[in-house]
């Protein structure tokens, strides 16, 4: 198991006074969960191969309820952990032995929506999909869509600063925000921003977005709302290795067209994909690109025509332009439920979310096929090739420690490769516990120092999810020493 | 995901099964989105992944069901809502139904939820006495009102007698175990689930279905000694009483399929058609001619409109013009994945065919559970009328018995989907349209 900061002893003496304090906050029911049988689904997230089950967990309904459950918190000394639909794949969610979790599940109110300004105010427990399906009908969609969209909250995107598949065209979450309500460790209400682009003042948009629940706690957010387009298709393109479609990538991108997406998507990832999706995915393929345009039919077809005509020229088996609505509904069921569809192949994975310069992308599957041999792990390699963020998804038997060990190790060179070529640990699933002792490779001490000042600004305890994206203080096993020394 | 059972553990069948199906869990929790209770409720604990874990942990400690495990796992619809959704091809069906035995052996329940879950399970699959009860809950009807308190019994007698119809439509002797001979030359031969609570309660959508097939060429057969397909009992963990019902019409069923020969088994109540197509699994410990005989048998296994999709349907009446929302029921759409037939038949005959919004959140019904967990049942008819409603049917078609009764006494008629297709063919109007 990963190390985790020593659990406070006066806290875990006083937990039975904690959860009546917690009670008496939110007297509804259910909305206090301390029954050490009902705390173990609690336990984890979307990266459950790490596991701690929780002192307690709430589920408050209003933001004035998180604004005293953190003052209740900071008070005591307790520690807190913001969670959403727990759809983590970097451990966001993962509890502490000693820390409250605060659900925002409850909070999945959309608050409003302005087409005359083209945003919406909805509460952090809307799901990414459901802000989509709510203004769908009028035109209009919220762009940012992680492959957990259909689950993953939009408080979790914040803390992310998740991308998704059509982020190549439109930007991650941080690009799509206008305006945030947030509570921080000491319980104040502060808003941020509004229905217009560019709030006053210091970014602080920029300064909470993928801060990962570590300075405040957003229970509202902002979105900007965007116009459909007139259509979209999507195009298979099917190639003979990894390293041939890498190449065909970087010169799509290269060539200065912009596709509204592009994905990856390698041999066992198709096989796995197509089993759930029957999209019509090239099996006889050991690389295929989901190659998307939009507009009207006219820039469809200038687009598509361009683009099949620099897949020539990498020898492709296949190219195909999907025909109807609901092939295109199905290629992108495949591709949006890619990680699961790895549970019919493997019981397990970790899923890698390096970011890598577009150039480097034949090098960077060559290196991580012969790793995959050295390691004896399989791998299937799933990303979002366009903007270079890759998600090498290594796959493990969790029942075998010794494979769990390899498998952490592996996905540690991947992304110290990822940073010798000039990319970065994550492109879009945050830090979080499983990243963080890699955040050296990436970052100085100094570096490192400055950041961990920032979170001693808001939160000088380290009550609000502590023990993620810094690596623990050696001498002390826990990080908030540093703010004697800020 | 990791699991924790020991070798003895897994030589336990059951426990084998459960284990599969966890270890192709990968935690992803796709399955939160999509489950009612978890969208109304808001707690991973009422979601498919929660569930998932509670029964995770209680089998592989071996430790008895508490109340707080029962009360999560009650509270699902099993609706499979999330099988759909799941990309790692979870059964969570088989989770669920061996985690409710689990409960249902283990578990020490209130004596008076202990009496009316016991009650439910001996009444709903005997017709016979399933009516002279409906006939009494009709008099007790107006009583209602007169429950006191906002104890769950309370809570569960008001909705029950709610439920009971205002009056009970006349037993049909077209239900009773005999051959209904095709109208001309016979193109095919099927045997009939007439089904349990179905018949007492709506025996047009047997009349229907008969009329329809014979119409068509179809010899249909209601096997002498079938009858409920298990589900009730199966749903509620009363796993003996179900395995006899099972068997029972496996017997029934093998006698006129190694016999005469049928081309498939027709079903016109999803919720027995998912139970069903099932048998093959829920008899895998049988001896091996009795465990052929449930897979042949699932296999043959066909809902109504799958039936009359690869048969071939056609009308025969000028098009009614008339605007159907066709409700989804969950065993269909997420038990069976049967998804097009309905509405593409509905189109054939004539209908013009909308959809509602949230098509895949079941309608609260969800067997005995309108009356085991009123209040959750509530509030999802009313969500699933609002959307219904808001396309401005004229009347809501759904193939489900379970689906029709909970939609049923509002002001838009509910109507089985093969009804519809009946008149259309040459059949009697429905009534209410």
């Amino acid at each position: 198991m990963i190390r985790q900061p020593d659990p406070k002893p006066d806290v875990l003496a006083r937990r039975d006074a904690i959860v009546a304090g917690l009670r008496a906050l939110l007297p509804a029911e259910d909305a206090v969960i301390a029954e050490p049988i009902r705390l173990k689904p609690y336990e984890t997230d979307g990266l459950s191969a790490y596991r701690q089950v929780p002192l307690a967990v709430v589920l408050p309904d209003t933001t004035e309820q998180v604004a005293a459950i953190l003052a209740f918190c900071y008070r005591n000394g307790v520690r807190v952990i913001p969670r959403g639909a727990g759809t983590s794949l970097s451990g966001g969610a993962l509890p502490l032995e000693d820390a409250v979790v605060v659900g925002m599940m409850r909070m999945n109110q959309i608050l409003d929506v302005d087409y005359a300004d083209r945003c919406a105010v909805v509460q952090a427990g809307v799901t990414n999909i459901g802000i989509t399906n709510a203004v769908a009908a009028d035109g209009f969609f919220y762009a940012p869509d992680p492959s957990s969209q259909l689950a993953c909250m939009i408080g979790g995107n914040v803390g992310m600063n998740s991308g998704g598949a059509h982020c190549l065209k439109y930007g991650v979450t941080a690009n799509n925000l206008l305006g945030l309500k947030i509570v921080t460790i000491q319980g104040e209400i502060i808003d941020i921003g509004g229905a217009h682009l560019d709030a006053a003042g210091y970014d602080w948009l920029g300064l909470l977005t993928g801060a990962e629940g570590q300075l405040a706690i957003v229970t509202e957010v902002t979105v900007r709302l965007l116009r459909a387009p007139e259509g979209a298709r999507a195009m298979l393109a099917a190639f003979k290795s990894n390293e041939i479609a890498g190449g065909c990538v970087d010169a799509i991108i290269s060539s200065g067209i912009i596709p509204v997406a592009l994905e990856f998507m390698d041999r066992p990832a198709i096989h796995a994909c197509e089993a759930f999706a029957h999209a019509g995915y090239p099996l006889d393929a050991e690389a295929m690109l989901i190659i998307e345009v939009e507009g009207s039919p006219a820039e469809q077809d200038d687009l598509l025509a361009k683009i099949s005509d620099i897949c020539n020229r990498f020898d492709p088996i296949s190219l195909k332009v999907s025909q109807s609505e609901e092939e295109s509904l199905a290629i992108w069921k495949g591709r949006k439920g890619a990680f699961g569809a790895i549970g019919r192949i493997s019981p397990d994975y970790l899923c890698m979310d390096g970011t890598i310069p577009t150039s480097q992308l034949p090098l960077v599957l060559r290196r991580i096929q012969e790793m995959s041999d050295s390691y004896g792990l399989k791998v299937a390699n799933i990303f979002h090739a366009g903007d270079g963020n890759l998600h090498p998804l290594i796959m493990f038997d969790a029942n075998d420690p010794a494979s769990f060990h390899a498998a952490e190790r592996f996905g540690a060179d991947i992304l110290t490769l990822c940073v010798e070529v000039g990319g970065c640990l994550t492109g879009e699933h945050g830090v979080g516990v499983e990243k963080r002792d890699l955040m050296t490779v990436q970052f100085t001490q100094q570096e490192l120092d400055q950041q961990r000042r920032i979170k001693s600004a808001f939160d000088p305890d380290w009550l609000l999810n502590p023990s993620k994206v810094f690596p623990l203080q050696a001498e002390t096993g826990t990080q908030a020493g540093l703010k004697h020394a800020a | 995901m990791q699991t924790n059972f020991t070798t003895e553990q897994l030589r336990d069948p059951d426990i084998a099964v459960c284990n599969h199906e966890l270890r192709s869990c990968v935690h992803c929790g796709f399955c939160t989105a999509t489950c009612p209770t978890f969208l109304l409720l808001g707690d991973e604990l009422d979601s498919p992944r929660g569930r998932i874990y509670l029964i995770k942990d209680m089998l592989e400690n071996g430790r008895p069901a508490t109340a707080e495990v029962a009360r999560h796992v009650d509270r699902c619809l099993s609706c499979l809502s999330c099988m759909t959704t799941c990309p790692s091809g979870v059964n969570y069906m088989h989770l669920v139904d061996h985690a409710r035995t689990y409960i249902e052996q283990t578990y020490d329940r209130p004596p008076a939820e202990r009496a009316l879950r016991s009650l439910l399970g001996w009444l709903l699959p005997r017709p016979a006495l399933f009516r002279t009860a409906l006939t009494a809950a009709r008099f007790a009807r107006p009583l209602a009102g007169l429950i006191p308190g906002q104890s769950t019994l309370a809570k569960r007698l008001r909705a029950m007698l709610s439920l009971a119809p205002t009056s009970l439509p006349p037993s049909s002797p077209m239900q009773a175990p005999q051959t209904h001979q095709p109208q001309g030359e016979r193109k095919a031969r099927v045997l009939l689930l007439a089904g349990c609570a179905q018949q007492v309660l709506m025996p047009r959508i047997n009349e229907a279905t008969i009329r329809l097939l014979t119409r068509l060429g179809v010899e249909v057969v209601i096997a002498r000694d079938s009858g409920c397909c298990g589900a009730l009992n199966h749903h509620m963990g009363q796993h003996d009483r179900a395995m006899a019902l099972v068997k029972a019409n496996v017997a029934a069923w093998s006698r006129e399929i190694e016999g005469a020969g049928v081309d498939a088994i027709i079903i016109n109540a999803s919720g027995c058609g998912t139970t069903v197509k099932d048998y093959g699994f829920m008899l895998r410990t049988a001896p091996d001619a009795e465990r052929g005989r449930a897979e042949t048998i699932a296999g043959l296994t066909q809902d109504i409109t799958e039936f009359l999709a690869r048969f071939g349907y056609a009308p025969t009446q000028p098009e009614p013009g008339l605007t159907v929302a066709y409700h989804a029921a969950c065993s269909l759409q997420h038990g069976q994945k049967v998804t097009v037939e309905p509405k593409g038949l509905l189109r054939k005959a004539g209908f013009r065919v909308v959809e509602p919004r949230e098509p895949h959140i079941c309608c609260g019904s969800a067997g005995t559970y309108n009356m085991l967990q009123p209040e959750l049942s509530g509030r999802l008819r009313e969500r699933k009328l609002g959307n219904l409603k808001a396309t401005k049917p004229d009347l809501i078609a759904a193939g489900n018995i379970g689906c029709i009764t909970q939609l049923d006494r509002d002001v838009v008629p509910v109507v089985h989907t093969v009804e519809l297709l009946d008149w259309m063919a040459g059949g009697p109007r429905p009534p209410g349209i």
